[in-house]
């Protein structure tokens, strides 16, 4: 039901009434409207029901696990949005003078050098305001390097054929031409596609390490070599950080440019929860580039650092300093762990990555690459499943919510089929883990017995199965209000 | 994985076959419908619009996915299925029965550049771990 629809005229929500009232006078009057808007008339306490109800009908990490980790949204600590929730925070006015904002400028180089030395990167700019922009940041600087040598020729960027979608977008958004290379059956970049597909015309491989497939790619050092001895430079996507946090860093993988996603790996509020933040780190050559702007420490004092010093940068992601408000969280977040923490996080993603992928396993699952250790996440395949019982990857993750749980990510990558991608992330404690794991066991006993009552999930929550095309072909977004 | 041998095939998973009078028609195969899932909206090329080798001509969008149809061959296109429109489902029944479009190709020798049943099976293969 939605708010409209407990409309009654003259019922009126006093906590949200304005408590002065100003005449306008100065608005044209072909300007004003004559027919009051369209607003829902309805108590306090009724408002009140209708967004604790919907909250309700929610499914959240603070509601249950959620295996989608720090792909989706890892728990966001309490204690992050109190503090960038201090009113000092809150009411400072992003063009406020430096001298008058040295505790906000302070937050910000600090997490500027945390990200720096986690990465291994010779410098960090904050400002791109989500992952896409961080990307698209990203391969511009590549560009802007290759151009300020005169070197005109490099018009391809490799990108394996098990990237994120948004690897080969970003790529074409920058005037590129991707040159997608193929994976091993171990789930690596192949490296003779690699050697096949690098050549004078390369500007860079856009690479995620550990894959998407939830595995690290051992020939990391070997790959940098080959692109960077053809000139080419290598950019790290972010998203997997999670798994290696403070244990290896991409600047010694030899990647000259990273995004990382503060909305994943930093915990800070993501997706319905939060606008997203993704920080770029660069090696000594794309330093000139940088966008602006940064936070400089200088005798003590903290101060914007802009296009003025930094002349060839690629220029403004947003007005000011990206998602401040992320930044903070960002900030607090790594505060709280601490160096000793930091590796931690990547210790206990990938232990429980790797507890759950081996139970998983015993309980009758097949994992997409036995072979190998998991990193933070793992793959398991459905084919055969759906092959003798017709259950596919899609109905058990509905009947997973069945059970309480949350749907770990489907049918991405795009390479496996019939597959789930699992990522427990660090917070999660063993007993999480193992009544996961029942759950699975259970689901994969029914689709044997009862395929129909998986086929048919869910069956316990608010919605029932979608009918998804119905859904698409006769969209309704709009309400109306019926004559009554 | 049903591919039929009478048909011939593109790496961005169309499948084409050489009419009678000389035109050839064009629709997406099993594996593209599979992956695709549940079509939803059906968009055609105009009819009498001269397409090149490669262009994107036509959009099938499923519930998980809005994807491009490329030409397979130059030509000009001559007739659309619009039976579709209201039934895109028919996609996912019958994808070889449910074309898409039919074109008068510019030079029939560009068929023999397409992929035969087997080399398209090997394709999909390559595709899937």
């Amino acid at each position: 039901m939605l708010i409209f629809e407990h409309s009654q005229p003259g019922r009126l929500n006093y906590s949200q009434s304005p408590t002065i009232i100003t005449k306008v006078t100065d608005i044209p009057q072909n300007l004003v409207r004559k027919i009051p808007p369209l607003l829902p008339e309805v108590s306090e306490m009724d408002t009140v029901r209708h967004y604790t109800r919907l909250s309700q009908k929610n499914f959240s990490i603070d509601t249950a696990f959620y295996p989608l980790g720090s792909c989706t949204m890892k728990y966001n600590p309490r204690a992050c949005n109190s503090l960038a929730m201090l009113p000092q925070f809150l009411a400072r006015h992003p063009l406020a003078p430096e001298d008058t904002g040295q505790g906000f400028l302070a937050c910000m180089y600090e997490l500027q050098e945390i990200l720096q030395d986690v990465t291994g990167m010779a410098g960090v700019s904050l400002t791109p305001m989500a992952g896409a922009q961080g990307e698209l940041v990203g391969v511009a600087m590549i560009r802007a390097y290759h151009e300020s040598r005169k070197d005109y020729i490099r018009t391809e960027i490799i990108v394996p054929d098990a990237a994120h979608g948004t690897n080969p977008a970003t790529a074409v958004m920058c005037g590129y031409k991707v040159v997608e290379i193929s994976t091993d059956k171990e789930g690596n970049v192949d490296m003779e596609a690699l050697r096949t597909a690098v050549g004078p015309k390369t500007a860079g491989l856009m690479l995620t390490n550990p894959s998407t497939l939830g595995v690290f790619e051992k020939n990391i050092s070997k790959m940098s070599e080959v692109v960077h001895q053809a000139g080419g430079l290598l950019y790290y996507d972010g998203a997997n950080l999670n798994a290696i946090l403070g244990k290896v860093k991409p600047g010694d993988m030899g990647f000259d440019v990273i995004h990382i996603n503060l909305h994943k790996t930093f915990s800070t509020p993501h997706g319905g929860g939060g606008p997203g933040s993704a920080p770029v780190g660069v090696s000594e050559r794309l330093l000139p580039f940088i966008p602006v702007p940064v936070v400089a420490l200088e005798n003590g004092t903290y101060r914007w650092v802009t296009e003025k010093e930094i002349p060839q940068s690629i220029g403004r992601m947003s007005a000011h300093m990206g998602n401040a408000g992320v930044l903070l969280r960002a900030y607090i977040y790594a505060r709280l762990l601490g160096a000793e923490g930091m590796h931690r996080v990547a210790e206990f993603a990938t232990l429980n990555a790797n507890y759950l992928m081996v139970e998983l396993g015993k309980a009758g699952f097949e994992i997409a690459y036995p072979t190998r250790r998991a990193s933070h996440e793992f793959i398991i395949t459905l084919k055969n499943l759906k092959e003798k019982t017709g259950v596919t990857a899609m109905n058990v993750a509905k009947r997973l919510l069945d059970k309480g749980y949350h749907a770990p990510t489907t049918y991405f990558p795009l390479l496996v089929p019939e597959c789930l991608l699992i990522e427990p992330a660090e917070t999660e404690s063993k007993e999480t883990l193992d009544a996961f794991v029942v759950a699975m066991k259970e689901i994969l006993t029914e689709a044997y017995t009862e395929p129909e009552l998986v086929k048919n999930a869910p069956h316990n929550t608010p919605v029932r199965k979608l009918d998804d095309v119905k859904a698409a072909r006769e969209l309704d977004l709009i309400w109306k209000k019926t004559p009554s | 994985m049903h591919i039929p041998s009478h048909l011939k095939y593109t790496k961005s998973h169309e499948w084409i076959r050489l009419e009678i009078d000389g035109t050839v028609t064009i629709g997406i195969s099993q594996h593209a419908q599979e992956l695709l899932g549940d079509m939803v909206f059906v968009e055609y090329p105009k009819i009498g619009r001269k397409l090149k080798q490669g262009e994107e001509c036509a959009v099938v969008e499923s519930v998980k996915a809005a994807a491009d149809v490329y030409a397979p061959m130059t030509g000009e296109v001559t007739e659309v299925n619009s039976e579709l429109e209201s039934e895109p489902e028919k996609i996912n029944q019958d994808p070889y029965a449910a074309w898409l479009f039919k074109l008068k190709p510019a030079d029939l020798n560009e068929l023999n550049e397409l992929l035969d049943a087997a080399a398209y099976q090997r394709i999909i293969e390559s595709e899937i771990h």
